[in-house]
């Protein structure tokens, strides 16, 4: 009979200061040593991390009531926009909205200094924001405009709630044309100049449960320094992609939806960022605790950057005309080597995923863990698997 | 005598053309390279120590600007703001000199001021904007 644990057991573990816990990083050459089934006898959390650029993000924030009272219909926090389709003072505040006075891509390409995930960092490093805000006025709240400075501290409710956030595995980024273009995946010289991937491999949270076997709706992750929880699958969550024979699937797959309170957060791991030529986003830390259940479960956490494999992507042209197809795979153990060979050509690579921060996040949520300050939840329900059947749809163009 | 620390930059068209030699042999500048990043048939920067008289100097900075290369003086400097920097090594593929660079196996960026020539590609390429100019 093979090793089975439960996450409850774990916990009681966890609460008597016995687990063991080790990062991602410290279980490979464990498992090397003792194989799958000693070395699942042996753990009993792996924790994983990812410091990385994840657009779909952003926080709620429930501003307080003026008085008189206020429906804010208009709102701008250091003059970035935010969405106001919601009840009387509560608004969302979206990662990459930058402000209507910024030129974008005028003067190509813009810079875009500021924006939605750089108010959110301000707020967390205890910067005070100038709040804007207008209303149409009605008889229950007739007051219409309103001015003033904001602290964390000032708002009710403050929490992030990023819709798709930790893809497991993504494109590595490159660009065949002969002029430099300017993506969300960095700068991209023309002719192969660069190649940019976007994953911690071997530390990268979902990488290293591919089948979602542990982590579902619920699951208690590490998120921007606090506490945070799987709040649903993420959006374009893919599972059906094909899976190497290891177990890790070969290209962008699943994503999660998390929520967290902003005020427990810290500015270290949620940080705005900007993209030459393309605009703002939100840099991201997420760590996620992986219960080894059993030895299946503790060999996919125990796979290695020569293990994961990710698509190379065109994005001159293959990526932005949605042409199927790629050129080719390449291991992160390569990708991290600094250049990777294409087509004939050696082509030096970027990260635009945080390695070092990812591996501080794991060595974080395992010294949590370890001081039995964090336990293990149960995934209320598991997310959609390699068996859903989901498939992310192109957006069909019809006319009336 | 006086005593300059100068950028060149030299467009493609004219980058192996042999400037220094001139600016020694017939302009009587003193050259101290300090760095330099050139690449045949592509553009090129050079930084520079000049010691040679108030004369000699305008007239090597007449003779190298009628030959299409432009000169910048060198009061700016780069620094990185090691704290606003994320790690995330998007810049080492940008730094044309290997200043920024990543530290393997730790994948950890550094920077090396040395190998700094100012051309400033980092300054926009660094998401974080933890590289900045200073004067
Ligand atoms: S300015 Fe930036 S990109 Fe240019 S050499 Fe210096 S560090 Fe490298
Ligand atoms: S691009 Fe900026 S944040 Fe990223 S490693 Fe370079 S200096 Fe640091």
């Amino acid at each position: 009979m093979g090793v089975r644990k439960t996450i409850k057991e774990i916990n009681v573990k966890i609460q008597q200061g016995k687990a063991v816990v080790v990062t991602a990083e410290e279980l490979i050459p464990l498992a090397a040593a003792e194989g799958a089934e000693e070395a699942a006898r042996q753990v009993d959390v792996v924790t994983t991390g990812t410091f990385g650029p994840m657009c779909s993000s952003g926080a709620f924030f429930n501003l307080g009531h003026t008085t008189p009272r206020m429906r804010f219909s208009r709102v701008y926090l250091n003059g970035v926009n935010a969405y106001t389709g919601i009840a009387a003072v509560d608004v969302f505040l979206g990662a990459t909205e930058i402000p209507e006075t910024d030129p974008a891509n005028k003067n190509f390409p813009g810079e875009f200094n500021y924006g939605g995930a750089h108010v959110i960092e301000d707020l967390l490093g205890g910067k005070e924001v100038y709040l804007e805000a207008t209303s149409y006025g009605t008889d229950c709240y007739p007051r219409k405009k309103v001015e003033s400075w904001i602290t964390l501290d000032d708002i009710n409710e403050a929490y992030l709630f990023n819709p798709r956030n930790c893809y497991q595995n993504y494109n590595v980024a490159v660009n065949l044309s002969n002029k430099a273009i300017y993506t969300y995946m960095g700068i991209l010289k023309g002719d192969l100049g660069n190649a940019n991937y976007c994953s911690a491999g071997q530390l990268s949270p979902l990488l290293k449960d591919p089948y979602f076997k542990t982590v579902g709706i619920g699951t208690r992750v590490f998120l921007g320094g606090g506490t945070g929880y799987v709040a649903w699958h993420g959006t374009q969550h893919n599972p059906c992609v094909q899976h190497s024979d290891l177990g890790a699937p070969r290209t962008p797959a699943g994503t999660l939806a998390l929520i967290g309170d902003l005020k427990q957060m810290e500015a270290r791991w949620i940080r705005g960022i900007s993209y030459l030529g393309y605009g703002v986003s939100m840099q991201v830390g997420v760590g996620v605790p992986i219960p080894i259940l059993d030895a299946e479960v503790l060999a996919w956490a125990a796979l290695r950057d020569e293990d994961l494999t990710a698509p190379i992507v065109d994005y001159s042209e293959g990526y932005p005309q949605g042409i199927p197809g790629n050129l080719g795979e390449v291991s992160y153990a390569d990708l991290k080597s600094g250049e990777i060979e294409i087509q004939g050509k050696r082509v030096p690579t970027a990260s635009l995923s945080s390695y070092p921060r990812a591996r501080e996040i794991a060595e974080t949520l395992k010294g949590w863990i370890l001081a039995g300050d964090f336990l293990l939840t149960e995934p209320v329900q598991p997310l959609p698997g390699a068996d859903s059947g989901i498939k992310s749809k192109p957006l069909k163009i019809k006319g009336k | 005598m006086m005593q300059k620390k100068i950028v060149l930059f030299f467009p493609s068209t004219v980058v192996e053309q042999p400037f220094i030699y001139h600016l020694i042999k017939d302009y009587r500048w003193m050259v101290n390279l300090l760095k330099a990043a050139i690449n045949p048939r592509k553009e090129g920067r050079m930084v520079l120590e000049v010691t040679c008289t108030e004369e000699d100097y305008q007239r090597g900075v007449e003779y190298l600007q009628s030959s299409g290369v432009s000169i910048t003086h060198l009061e700016q400097e780069i620094v990185w703001v090691e704290e606003r920097c994320t790690q995330c090594g998007a810049c080492a593929v940008i730094c044309p000199t290997k200043a920024l660079a990543v530290e393997r196996p730790s994948m950890r960026i550094t920077f090396d001021d040395s190998k700094c020539i100012v051309c400033e590609h980092c300054l926009k390429a660094c998401p974080a904007r933890a590289v900045e100019a200073r004067f």
